[in-house]
């Protein structure tokens, strides 16, 4: 480019060389022309990357007809032939041959609500439309940090709505975090381990005892304020998938880093408990987990605890993303270059220092696409729970199936179900993706 | 700080051990903490088996496993050895077991040649072939596998013919109803035995002969077609053997008698969704990974064996599989395990395998969760570490030996 420019800068036509005028020099340049039709554009690029030999061209004709026969016969069924408006399957025979998607207008708020009462539908969204708000700092790392505060919050917020309850209770909650703080802080000059003991201690006899009464009696007293409460046992469809997969993984966070940092540790019988839970939770099949969760878990509580099959469903989910999330985690940790370590051990930091300040926050980055895969992988397991009974999107099917309106109906059910996991999954893992690649920088090791 | 001396970490001058020592000196920290740790979970361990007890008693129940030699008085609709409703709780185990294993063996079989086939097309460079491939993959891997297992179980209950309207396909080596697959069973007379070692023979010679190959080739550099002699070598004799022996060997074919199909051998619809749901949801997760392997080796790699005269062919074989395989196979036996714990899911469409079995049924029957998940995991667990075992091995097989 800048060659050709200053050729021409120098041969002007009124230039004169030794006295001699030139017979002939452009006075402009000439256009680029285009390239042969036949080395460009649509022609070529098919005649390349699709008919470029005999065999090719034989395999683009078929996969060619075989796209047009699949997607003919499915346009008749899914666009011109298909009934959207009806009130059971009979009626869509009688008006179109198509597929009858009617069902999935009828029972929407089933499919992504389950029984959860129709007049509260606006907590859930309200609850899935924050869930975006809280989990964007933790996802781009442009916007302000003070956002983590309300992602920190969100989990008892997202709760709150869900499961509705005395507001009392909530404050009360987030009292006792408080108070544990400083509890905390006012012991730490004194020593650590006497600290974390009495706010551990004081945590736990606080949820044991004192919680539920308090609240109680203040609502009592003072009165109730608060969102009208909902049973577990009404959450359903979409709902339930997403409850189950995001507080898997959510909850899955802190225990997998442990997990993570004592299966790197040198002390060989913490070592030994990590590996060992990891190894076995890794091995068996997550139904043989909810197995646990439907019929045993009660036998490992003291005698007449026992509480609903969606809390046990979400305690062993936890338990088995944990292990999925640790190992991830550690791959984050191996990927740190050693230097890292050893930086932070010249510097004199203790252990603890080390890990909050440096690895974690760049091991913890580095996992992030691995993260949003285990909660992909998580996110479609939570299809299991419908074995056990709970009206997850599969779950749900059965009694739609089972209503004399709609007996025989199958295929439009699939669909729908399939195409909104599909959105889901599908944009996280293209979503973790990027990720991969922008923290793929290039300098490694 | 008084205790400025105690924080050092090589030894304390001033006395002997003192109590601070175990939190402040980094020497006996470690065990410390090792120990409080253990000291925990022993107390979370004895907790929990404190009201296992408890609840056991409060119940009337007993943990053993006794149960198991008591007859199962249940019916197993595919079974591989003999088993009737006498049977113990036992031998349905194992005949769960065995149908896990069988559908883990042809699901990971299946869904290699499918996923390795699908990693390399998309790469192909027709475009519409690598598009094709990426839906393929994109399409199976972001839904629920319990989805497609459902999917293909109504699918071969709804769309196809009942038993009477049904015509066998393919020369009548397969037909299709909505109660199952036929195909042909093969029925041995004598002299298959003669077959069958005779076989074993030419696989033995066909090793031998490569390796004759291999040294001739590094003696003199001539260059045998290899798999060409080795097919011949392995199937010559045993063909001309056969029909020496006038073909000891016959096809019964499922004919229609009835309203249904009797003879040949008969595959249930079951198995059918679950092995093809199974292997095509893995082989989606295979072709990702067969690719990653593939593009992993530098373009470098394939210009300096060109640029060495080798043939496209020998290129691959010889300079890019070896190093890709280094990189496919992890993830590959990861996704074999992870088919043979999907294949659990076998319970959504009612195919008996063990978690049918021991923790459906048996469980149900006798009530024994506690000791039939424990057994059941136990399985699991069994598989998955001979697996990771295996892969353990060869990595460390494989790995580039840094010198």
């Amino acid at each position: 480019m800048s060659d050709t420019d200053s050729e021409t800068q120098v041969f002007r036509p009124d230039d004169q060389i030794g006295g001699m005028s030139l017979a002939y020099v452009s006075t402009q340049t000439i256009p680029a022309s285009h390239s042969p039709v036949s080395t460009s554009g649509p022609i070529a690029w098919m005649r390349e990357k699709m008919f470029s030999s005999v065999s090719d061209t034989i395999v683009s004709l078929i996969s060619l007809a075989v796209i047009i026969l699949v997607v003919t016969s499915l346009m008749s069924w899914l666009v011109t032939n298909s009934v959207w408006t009806a009130g059971s399957l009979a009626e869509c025979r009688e008006i179109d041959t198509g597929g009858c998607f009617a069902v999935i207008v009828v029972r929407f708020s089933q499919f992504m609500f389950g029984f959860y009462p129709s007049e509260l539908y606006w907590r859930p969204i309200l609850a899935f439309a924050l869930m975006f708000v809280a989990a964007a700092p933790l996802l781009h790392d442009t916007l302000p940090r003070k956002m983590l505060f309300f992602s920190a919050a969100y989990p008892l917020l997202a709760y709150w709505l869900l499961w509705g309850g005395s507001v009392w209770g909530i404050a009360l909650f987030v009292g006792a975090l408080v108070l544990t703080f400083v509890i905390w802080q006012l012991l730490k000059g004194f020593n650590m381990a006497i600290a974390a003991i009495v706010a551990g201690l004081f945590l736990v006899l606080w949820f044991m005892f004192a919680q539920g009464s308090v609240t109680s009696f203040i609502d009592n007293t003072i009165g109730f304020v608060g969102l009208e409460s909902v049973e577990s046992s009404k959450f359903g469809g979409f709902l339930l998938t997403f409850v189950i997969g995001v507080t898997g993984i959510v909850a899955s966070l802190p225990i997998g880093i442990m997990l993570a940092l004592g299966r790197k540790s040198n002390l060989p019988i913490l070592k030994a408990l990590c590996v060992g839970f990891i190894e076995f939770i890794r091995g068996v099949p997550l139904i043989t987990l909810l197995f646990v969760a439907s019929t045993l878990l009660n036998y490992f509580l003291p005698p007449g605890t026992s509480f609903d099959i969606i809390l046990r469903v979400l305690i062993m989910v936890t338990l088995f993303a944990s292990a999925y999330m640790a190992e991830v985690i550690r791959g984050g940790l191996a990927a740190l270059p050693r230097g890292q370590y050893e930086a932070a051990d010249a510097l004199g930091l203790t252990y603890w220092q080390a890990t909050q300040k440096i690895v974690l926050p760049q091991a913890l980055k580095i996992s992030i696409p691995g993260i949003v895969n285990t909660f992909i992988g998580l996110f479609k397991d939570t299809t299991l729970v419908s074995i056990i009974g709970l009206l997850d999107p599969i779950g749900i099917m059965q009694p739609i199936r089972s209503d004399s309106n709609w007996n025989g109906i199958v295929w439009e059910l699939y669909l729908f179900v399939g195409l909104i996991f599909f959105i889901t999954c599908f944009t996280m893992s293209r979503y973790s993706m990027y990720f991969e690649r922008k923290l793929d920088t290039g300098h490694r090791s | 700080m008084t205790t400025a001396t105690q924080i050092v970490d090589g030894p304390v001058d001033s006395g002997g051990f003192r109590l601070s020592q175990l939190i402040y000196d980094s020497r006996y920290r470690s065990y410390t903490i090792q120990v409080i740790a253990m000291v925990l979970f022993m107390v979370a361990v004895g907790w929990l088996v404190d009201n296992v007890i408890d609840n056991f008693r409060d119940l009337g129940k007993e943990f053993s496993f006794g149960f198991l030699f008591q007859p199962a008085s249940y019916d197993i609709n595919q079974t591989l050895i003999d088993y009737n409703s006498q049977s113990p709780h036992w031998r349905a185990a194992v005949v769960g077991i065995l149908n896990t294993l069988l559908i883990a063996v042809l699901g990971c079989i299946l869904a290699t040649f499918l996923g390795v086939a699908i990693g390399v097309a998309r790469l192909s460079k027709n475009w519409l072939i690598a598009k094709l491939m990426t839906i393929y993959i994109e399409g199976f891997r972001n839904v629920p596998v319990l989805l497609w297992i459902l999917l293909f179980s109504t699918a071969f209950s709804a769309l196809l013919p009942s038993p009477r309207q049904t015509e066998p396909m393919l020369a009548g080596f397969l037909t299709a109803t909505n109660r199952g697959f036929y195909v042909p069973a093969t029925i041995w007379s004598e002299g298959a035995g003669l077959l069958a070692i005779l076989f074993l023979v030419s696989l033995v010679a066909a090793w031998i002969f490569g390796r004759w190959a291999t040294a001739r080739q590094e003696a003199t550099g001539e260059i045998l077609p290899i798999f060409r002699i080795r097919l011949a070598i392995i199937f010559l004799p045993v063909l001309a053997l056969f029909f020496l022996l006038g073909s000891p060997m016959t096809l019964d074919f499922p004919e229609l008698k009835g309203f249904n199909y009797q003879g040949g051998l008969y595959i249930r619809s079951s198995f059918m969704a679950l092995w093809l749901a199974l292997s095509l949801y893995t082989a989606a997760f295979i072709a990702e990974n067969v690719r990653a392997g593939i593009q992993a080796i530098s373009k470098g790699q394939t210009e300096a064996a060109y640029s060495l005269g080798l043939p496209p062919k020998r290129t691959m074989n010889l300079v890019i599989l070896p190093q890709a395989l280094r990189i496919i196979i992890p993830p590959l036996i990861s996704q074999y395990l992870n088919l043979t714990k999907n294949s659990s899911l076998a319970i959504a469409v009612g195919y008996m395998d063990v978690t049918g079995t021991l923790g459906g049924i048996t469980l149900n029957q006798t009530g024994k969760e506690m000791e039939c998940l424990i057994l059941l995991m136990g399985f699991y667990l069994t598989i998955s570490l001979l697996i990771s075992g295996v892969m353990n091995l060869y990595n460390n097989a494989v790995s580039l030996k840094e010198r």
